[in-house]
């Protein structure tokens, strides 16, 4: 059984749809990120599942329960990490989470545990005087206190420095390890790309993919190729050279609708050459997952068009079977499977 | 056996940060120690006809300015920033229930309530009071109290911005701390300013603890617990309605 459940959900305030339609899932032992823009619904999802709100439609289990109604079963079992507060201003926080750790029944040891977020020297520090990171790292300790069953970590990295972000890393995947199901949000690609092994991403209140990262990269039939040179370039000689449509994505960032031989490589880069224009960068076959991201969430406009996963899936195509609601999606209302 | 457990740790943290908060401990003891002092020995606020010594007035006064202190301004407050900072949201995802944090709540002010009397009763005592009776009654009138300026405490911090509760919870002490009969007698009003003074759960607080007491000057009133009660009644029922934890 899934540890995490959401199915068809959808969270309405007033008039506007912060939730339109999301359905994943995700089982116990497994790091679930769910990526997408500001406001894409990714805090409402990750709050109805803490049971903070009730579900305008559909349905939310979590460990098998209603977050709302079978909320005082699933609180002992359930760590959260709020996107920010959620600690007393004037608490030091070895306090805060001796706590959390009365109220706790099976409980991780305080000290060990301030240590284990680098913490121990500012055991007696008030939380107001911490730093941001430092509130994130205490932050990130009180979701843990309770040895959960399920993590709800809400931007865990936001404001927080590099060895920071290291050290949730490492606690996200010493957490999965133990079988703890850990729900990360975030809108750091790189962040979701290293710590998840799923990434769900969402925008304007709808999964527009579902996947591993590195099925999410891959490219459609990799018949594209993407690079970034100066803005401006004149597309149409380009296409020309090229003998396939090229295109100024945005600007400096240039799509060409041909195979990345070497043929095609060799030309694009002569094709510069000639006229003394740099190359930002140049992607064949494999794209970074912000690329995925944009092209899914922003440029296609408000319903992505773009399908991966769909029909001429390449190498490594994602589990088809047996696990279809898991593999990549195409975006659609609400995601239908893949096909 | 693990629900007393949660209630008591969460009611240890209450304490702690209470008496952390300066403007909480200069609140709920300095302020009523200094009234009490200070108006002892320098006699010029008006005392009712038949008080022989200030302090004979201003003890049971100080006292019922400590339960509003405590009960309504210092939990108003301390809530009104734990609402705006997510504290209350982070235990809401916590095995505390919330009438676990409430009971917390409410143990954590009959402590804070318990140390204000034994200070004020020490300080009266050196100043000269004397009294060998009335102090069920007032002890009586002082809990009720307490569940009505909790009440208005939680409804402010329930419903306003931590800042307007800030704001309004002090502006409130003020005009009840005048008009609650607890440093001027309530008689020195004008008579329609009485009438609405003595409507207010300050002033029936005062009254009642002032008649549990006073040395039979004043016997005391059925109109007043009728007041406090309703207050009593009323504003945690308000409370409880309108109360948002977000």
């Amino acid at each position: 059984m899934p540890v995490i459940e959401v199915d068809d959900l959808t969270v309405r305030y007033r008039s506007v749809t912060a939730v339109d339609g999301v359905s994943f899932s995700a089982d116990a032992g497994e790091v679930v990120a769910l990526l997408g823009p500001n406001g894409a619904g990714k805090t409402s999802t990750l709050e109805t599942l803490e049971g903070y709100r009730r579900p305008s439609g559909g349905t939310v289990r979590v460990l098998g329960l209603d977050p709302v109604a079978d909320h005082d079963r699933l609180t002992p079992r359930m760590g959260v990490m709020l996107q920010s507060g959620g600690v007393y201003p004037g608490v030091r926080p070895l306090e805060m989470l001796e706590l959390l750790a009365s109220v706790h029944d099976r409980t991780e040891d305080p000290s060990a545990l301030l240590e284990r977020v680098g913490l121990t020297h500012r055991r007696g520090t008030t939380w107001r005087r911490l730093s941001g990171g430092e509130q994130q790292r205490l932050s990130l300790a009180m979701a843990l206190v309770g040895r959960p069953a399920v993590a709800f970590l809400d931007e865990p990295s936001a404001g927080i420095d590099p060895s920071g972000r290291q050290l949730i890393r490492q606690i996200v995947r010493e957490l999965r390890t133990a079988g703890v199901c850990v729900m990360v949000t975030t809108h750091d690609l790189g962040e979701a790309e290293k710590v998840a092994d799923r990434v769900v991403i969402v925008d304007r209140g709808r999964v527009v993919a579902d996947g591993t990262p590195s099925e999410l990269m891959e490219c459609p039939g990799s018949e594209e190729i993407r690079f970034g040179a100066p803005p401006g370039l004149d597309t149409a000689a380009l296409g020309k050279a090229l003998t396939a449509a090229v295109e100024e994505v945005t600007p400096g960032e240039y799509l060409v609708l041909a195979e990345a031989t070497p043929t095609n490589v060799a030309t694009l880069t002569a094709w510069l050459a000639e006229r003394e224009m740099p190359l930002a960068d140049l992607r064949a076959g494999r794209q970074r997952l912000e690329d995925v991201f944009l092209r899914l969430t922003a440029i296609t406009g408000e319903i992505p068009v773009v399908s991966i996963g769909d029909g001429s899936t390449p190498r490594g195509s994602p589990r088809q079977s047996g696990r279809p609601e898991r593999g990549r999606r195409e975006s659609g209302r609400g995601g239908q499977g893949a096909a | 056996m693990t629900a007393l457990r949660r209630v008591l740790a969460q009611t240890r943290i209450e304490l702690v940060l209470t008496l952390r908060r300066g403007e909480s401990v200069l609140l709920t003891f300095l302020i009523p120690v200094v009234v009490l002092g200070f108006f002892s020995m320098v006699d010029v606020l008006p005392t009712p006809p038949g008080t022989e010594e200030p302090v004979d007035f201003l003890f049971p006064g100080v006292l019922a300015l400590a339960v509003m202190s405590t009960a309504m301004v210092s939990l108003a407050i301390a809530t009104g920033f734990e609402r705006q900072m997510g504290v209350l949201k982070r235990l809401g995802a916590t095995p505390l229930t919330r009438p676990q944090l409430l009971a917390a709540k409410t143990l954590a002010i009959a402590v804070i309530e318990v140390l204000q009397v034994a200070v004020l009763l020490v300080e009266a005592l050196a100043l000269g009071w004397r009294a060998d009776h009335g102090f069920a009654s007032a002890l009586a009138a002082m809990a009720l109290a307490t569940i009505a300026f909790a009440g208005l405490g939680m409804l402010m911090a329930g419903t306003l911005p931590a800042l307007t509760t800030l704001a309004a919870a002090n502006g409130l002490y003020l005009v009840l701390v005048l008009l609650g009969g607890m440093i001027v007698p309530l008689a020195e009003l004008p008579a329609a300013l009485e009438t609405v003074a003595r409507a207010l759960p300050a002033g029936s607080l005062s009254e009642l603890v002032h008649a549990a007491l006073d040395d039979g000057s004043a016997s005391p009133s059925g109109g007043a617990w009728l007041v406090l009660g309703a207050w009593a009644a009323a504003a945690p029922a308000l409370a409880a309605w309108r109360f948002r934890w977000e």
